[in-house]
């Protein structure tokens, strides 16, 4: 069924949901008394200002990349990790703690250290969910979410009431780490003139690679993609599907885990209470399904929300538009995406053929009546 | 009893009942949502929009409603939450989407817009406080009941009777009417309701807006009577909490009630907690976190792998 023209569509749906996303946005502008074009013309002059605004879209984007990998993994299991933004907040913790606890470490020495700790425990943030959901099995998805907030509230507590007075500079911010355990580099700020731009986009990449090859050439890659096709096909097969699952949602904690880090050793180089989830975490999830799950289609979709988030920021100063406007295209692509369907029939239609129509049916209408297992949540 | 500790009860009492009122509303919309067999992630933006246009609405027509804006404006803001619901309902229902992901969207839509138009309307990135807000309220002649007048019915919330009162009908509304059989059968079968002659999408579309109207009233009270004000701080976690109630209450009306009572007792002991004996000298943390754990532990081990309505997210494609 997948022929030249179900591929095309694959390729065409992300394109026209962003698209469409920024049609929504200017009617929003238009409708609340605003002009459009100074508001793009906005955003675009200003993350494409200077060689230090490009620098930042590659510091943006690379905790972004991090959780849209994050996503993806748990994704292609067959599960909803919204738990991204928890366990990309333990990683930042724990990475920030690690370092300021080495001040004087050498380098080779505390930012392995730092990092490694990071990951871990955002591993770990996600291993209870998939343990839960492996050996009880509670929805994800309310685990998930219910978690986001119990790290909230315990990375405040742990940075008023835990961390030793000598790691704070204010109440609720820790002092900033040093060079010992910076992502930053003299060359890659030189490059850049002046921006925060680290090697966190280059490991970024790597993980990248790193996840299609373990995705796409590895048992546990098989695995785990057979487990989201057919749980139990999966487990007749002889595959543990208990342990797929734990494996699926540790790695995907361990990547939001690094998104954490990239964000503390490279972008902020401290910790501060956070009033909310952080937002990498939805926008992780947003960019994996904008780029479909796929690296090539996760890196387009993360410099294209860099360039959204940074471009935003101008938009208050240079065209009067507020820069929550970028968020409501954001969650507007996000909506076109999971309405693919939509898209998909469409063009199916637009080329005037029924059998095309049938296969874009055929290929969303996946439900199932005989299945009589409980509901999600 | 004596009247000391009345007068430490009575306060405890209604701070409960002030935070519990926006989650029982909210719970109760999910559970028609989720009755209907569409998840409903969204509640959270859901609040926001009602919390949002019932404060602009308030804040524009205070002078003009008096004493009954509040109340309009929780009217407002339950349309409005209604409004935006059919969003998810559109996206669920005849789009195929997925509904954990469109319920998303919903939340990151929802704060996202409602900032952007307040910068929009006021110039500023949050509203000026209200005046005219839900204050407290003493019942006629029940207020004179010995002790029970003093703790439930003296300078209390009025709101929080409402909503105990929706919840009554709410559970009769699903259980003991056509309407409430059709929209469970929707939730469980859809193909055998369907064979029946039950539309199961229109009935799925009452399910949501249903919830969106509910959970716009929530959103309302809560800025109406909590926070006052709106800001993107305003709903935080409210809607996460009242799904955790729904949950809690396995889909029923008067057990989400039950569970939003006692979650908003949680909240208000996290909130008040500092100035009561005991309970100052447990850490804020555990207090603020415990809500979310005891969703956890309960969905692990109350609940387990069957639950809730069993074609609950589950795109319904009618066949020909």
């Amino acid at each position: 069924m997948n022929n030249r023209s179900e591929r095309l569509r694959n390729i065409l749906v992300p394109i026209l949901s962003v698209l469409m996303g920024f049609i929504l946005g200017a009617i929003i502008m238009l409708i609340s008394g605003q002009d459009p074009i100074a508001g793009y013309q906005a955003m675009l002059k200003t993350a494409f200002q200077s060689p230090k605004s490009i620098g930042e879209i590659f510091v943006t984007a690379g905790p972004l990349i991090f959780t849209a990998l994050g996503f993806a993994v748990a994704n292609s299991a067959g599960f909803f990790n919204i738990g991204l933004s928890g366990q990309a907040l333990c990683g930042w913790v724990t990475s920030i703690w690690v370092a300021l606890s080495m001040p004087d470490a050498p380098r080779m020495v505390v930012l392995p250290v730092a990092v490694l700790a990071g990951a871990l425990a955002g591993a770990m943030a996600a291993a209870i969910p998939g343990l839960l959901r492996a050996f009880f099995g509670t929805s994800e998805v309310i685990v998930t979410i219910m978690l986001n907030y119990v790290f909230l509230y315990t990375s405040t507590h742990i940075v008023n009431n835990v961390m030793s007075k000598d790691l704070m500079t204010n109440k609720g911010v820790t002092k900033v780490i040093g060079e010992n355990a910076s992502l930053r580099t003299g060359f890659l700020k030189e490059l850049s003139s002046g921006s925060r731009l680290n090697i966190g986009i280059f490991m970024a990449v790597i993980f990248l690679v790193l996840i299609w090859f373990l995705m796409k050439k590895t048992t546990l890659g098989y695995e785990i993609r057979s487990v989201g096709l057919n749980p139990f096909a999966s487990e007749y097969a002889g595959m543990s599907s208990k342990r797929t699952i734990v494996m699926s949602m540790v790695i995907s904690g361990t990547l939001a885990g690094l998104g954490g880090v990239v964000l503390g050793l490279g972008t902020f180089g401290n910790f501060f209470v956070q009033g909310s989830s952080l937002s990498i975490g939805f926008d992780g999830m947003a960019i994996s399904l904008l780029g479909a799950g796929s690296s090539v289609g996760i890196f387009l979709s993360a410099i294209l929300f860099s360039v959204l988030k940074l471009g935003g920021q101008g938009m208050p100063l240079r065209a009067g538009v507020p820069i929550e406007l970028v968020d409501v295209v954001i969650a507007a692509i996000i909506f076109f995406v999971a309405i693919s369907y939509l898209i998909r029939f469409l063009l199916a239609k637009a080329s005037g053929s029924k059998k095309e129509v049938a296969v874009v049916e055929e290929l969303v209408g996946k439900s199932d009546p005989t299945s009589q297992e409980g509901g999600k949540i | 009893m004596n009247i000391a500790l009345i007068a430490v009860l009575a306060p405890i009492i209604t701070q409960t009942l002030v935070y519990s009122t926006p989650l029982v509303f909210t719970a109760l919309g999910g559970t028609f949502s989720e009755r209907s067999g569409i998840v409903n992630v969204g509640l959270e933006g859901i609040m926001v929009m009602g919390a949002f246009s019932s404060v602009v609405f308030n804040l524009t027509f205070a002078e003009t409603f008096g004493a009954a804006t509040p109340w309009l404006a929780c009217l407002v803001g339950g349309v409005v939450g209604m409004l935006f619901s059919l969003l998810h309902a559109v996206a669920t229902i005849n789009l195929r989407a997925d509904h954990i992901i469109s319920g998303t969207v919903v939340n990151l839509m929802a704060p996202a817009l409602g900032i952007f138009l307040i910068k929009v309307i006021y110039g500023k990135g949050q509203t000026d406080t209200i005046t005219e807000s839900f204050g407290y309220f003493s019942f006629p002649i029940l207020k004179d009941i010995p002790i029970l007048g003093d703790l439930f019915f003296k300078q209390t919330t009025l709101p929080a009777f409402v909503a105990i009162l929706v919840a009554i009908l709410s559970w009769f509304v699903l259980f003991k009417t056509r309407f409430g059989l059709r929209l469970r059968a929707v939730g469980e079968n859809p193909q055998a309701a369907d064979t029946l002659g039950i539309n199961v999408y229109v009935m799925r579309y009452a399910g949501v807006l249903i919830s969106g109207f509910l959970g716009g009233i929530g959103g309302a009270v809560f800025a109406q009577t909590i926070a006052g004000r709106f800001a993107v701080t305003t709903i935080a976690g409210q809607g996460f909490i009242s799904m955790a109630a729904m949950i809690f209450g396995k889909w029923n009306p008067l057990g989400a009630m039950g569970a939003a009572l006692f979650f908003g007792f949680a909240q208000n002991i996290s909130i008040a907690g500092s100035s009561l004996p005991v309970i100052s000298s447990i850490p804020a943390v555990y207090l603020q976190a415990a809500p979310y754990v005891l969703t956890i532990i309960v969905l692990v081990v109350f609940l387990g792998k069957a639950s809730g309505p069993k074609a609950i997210g589950k795109n319904y494609i009618k066949s020909k």
